[in-house]
């Protein structure tokens, strides 16, 4: 399945200052795996011990995965992937 | 204190102070890092009587280059001592009241949004903006107002009129998202990377989040440059309940107070309580709720420093718990009842949380407990609806006490 991710700018310097990356997959998990194919540097950044760090929040189709099934989140054609910082917000 | 750096609350990385929220390297939360080794206590304590009566008074603790300035300054509100709802909750402790619904725009946001926005003036910013559950709203277009700069100011579409009203008379750009809080700061967050705006709360939030330490100071110098033993404070992101306590040890380190932080106790609703159970199971992240509630100020399903909040309350020794919506209408009642004050449903929340400490036992004889009251209850007047009635008489003397026979009567 092709799909785009989104790069959130805090990790553009990891992917040479792409702002969205063609990679494909059937899961979240399978789709980021290929991101760090491409751009080595990203792993450690959002990841740690396999999982993702507490402060990453991933979406599919704006859809946040925690209410879905985690990295296992299954994928359809055309799906938009976005990684974003949860630090934002609040009061 | 002069302002260093920012820094990275999880890693330790540091940054630039200029508009950025997220570490680079691990995406944990940027905080302000000040070096404080040049202050003196006794000199610090002269400027600050000698300060504004509002929040920059305390600008010796605020992440300013220069001196901060602000046309509509919030900050010292009234702490109140509320003997009467101590007597009615039955517990023999010094119960005061933080009222900070007495701020230029009905809440504790006008903190938060002074500091963010003479921050954005500082770093050059002509547009400021926010995702707002409606407090951060009223007070972002009202601050931008005041300051001659432009707002965009975005909330869910469904929120209370009140607050919808109380945006919109400050000439903002006003945009109903359709969806919860948590889309609407996934939008903020988004839009944040391609527009030159100061987001308060997402680009900005670092500084931003300093203004709540003013809530710290204020009570510490209102008590005679005392701490509280308890503090009870309302939840939602989580950044207010933790920002109190860097406040009071922020004091505690450069000795203008003694002692040793307040036990912190957090307060949820159950329609949206993610930190509390996080802190019921032990977890030390937050897993993300859809938010069911009536206190919508604190419906963050997705709480930035909830894991921070977690870890406060656990090292304090105090707690984190919810209640029900009844409660909440119960908590606004009483509070009403016994001080005079009406609160929104969030200050609901933190009375209702108050009960249950009592109810639990938790809070000793002769405790000083500060409670945080946050918002204004003009703001979510349907919370109080359908809870009394009004008696409705023809203009004349027999009408009124057929109504009201057994009042007593003179001469």
């Amino acid at each position: 399945m092709a799909v785009t991710v989104k790069i959130p700018t805090q990790l553009r310097a990891a992917t040479g200052g792409e702002a969205e990356v063609e990679v494909s997959g059937s899961t979240v998990g399978e789709v980021l795996d290929a991101v760090f194919e491409a751009h080595g540097d990203l792993r450690e950044r959002i990841t740690q011990d396999g999982d993702l760090r507490r402060f990453v929040n991933v979406y599919v189709s704006g859809e946040d995965i925690r209410f879905q099934d985690g990295l296992e989140t299954e994928i359809s054609e055309g799906d938009e992937v976005t990684i974003l910082p949860a630090v934002a917000g609040g009061c | 204190m002069s302002i260093e750096s920012l820094r990275c609350k999880e890693c330790g990385a540091t940054y630039e102070l200029d508009a950025r929220f997220a570490c680079e390297s691990c995406f944990g939360p940027l905080e302000v890092a000040y070096d404080n080794s040049s202050l003196d206590p006794a000199e610090v304590r002269r400027r600050i009587q000698a300060g504004s009566q509002g929040i920059w008074r305390y600008a010796d603790f605020l992440p300013f280059v220069g001196r901060p300035g602000d046309p509509l300054e919030p900050g010292l509100t009234p702490l109140l001592r509320a003997d009467r709802l101590a007597e009615r909750l039955g517990v023999d402790a010094e119960i005061w009241i933080k009222n900070d619904a007495a701020n230029p725009t009905h809440s504790f946001k006008d903190r938060v949004v002074a500091v963010a926005v003479a921050k954005a003036r500082e770093l050059g910013f002509e547009t400021v903006a926010c995702a707002s559950t409606g407090n951060l709203a009223n007070a972002v277009a009202a601050h931008a107002a005041a300051a001659g700069l432009e707002s965009y100011v975005f909330v869910p579409a469904n929120l209370e009129e009140q607050k919808l009203l109380a945006t919109g008379v400050y000439g903002t750009n006003l945009v109903g998202v359709r969806g919860n809080y948590d889309d609407v700061n996934r939008l903020c967050t988004q839009l944040a990377e391609t527009r030159p705006w100061a987001f308060v709360n997402v680009n900005l939030r670092p500084y931003y989040a300093e203004g709540s330490k003013t809530l710290a100071y204020e009570t510490a110098e209102q008590l005679g440059w005392e701490l509280p033993d308890r503090v009870v404070c309302p939840i939602a992101s989580g950044s207010l309940f933790t920002k109190l306590g860097r406040g009071f040890q922020e004091w505690i380190e450069l000795g203008l107070v003694e002692g040793e932080l307040p036990v912190f106790n957090g307060a949820q609703a159950e329609g949206c309580s993610p930190v509390a159970t996080a802190f019921a199971e032990g977890w030390d992240v937050c897993k993300p709720q859809r938010p069911e509630t009536i206190a919508k100020s604190l419906a963050i399903g997705d709480p930035a420093d909830g894991p921070y909040a977690v870890e406060q309350a656990r090292s304090t020794g105090g707690a984190i718990d919810a209640v029900g919506d009844e409660e909440i209408r119960d908590g606004i009642a009483l509070l009403a009842e016994t001080t005079g004050i009406f609160t929104e449903t969030a200050g609901g929340v933190t009375i209702g949380v108050l009960a249950r400490l009592v109810e639990r036992g938790e809070i000793g004889v002769g405790e000083r407990v500060v409670v945080y009251i946050t918002g204004e209850g003009l703001k979510t007047l349907d919370a109080t609806r359908d809870r009394f009635r009004m008696e409705e008489i023809d203009p004349d003397l027999e009408s009124f006490e057929t109504k009201f026979e057994q009042q007593e009567v003179v001469a």
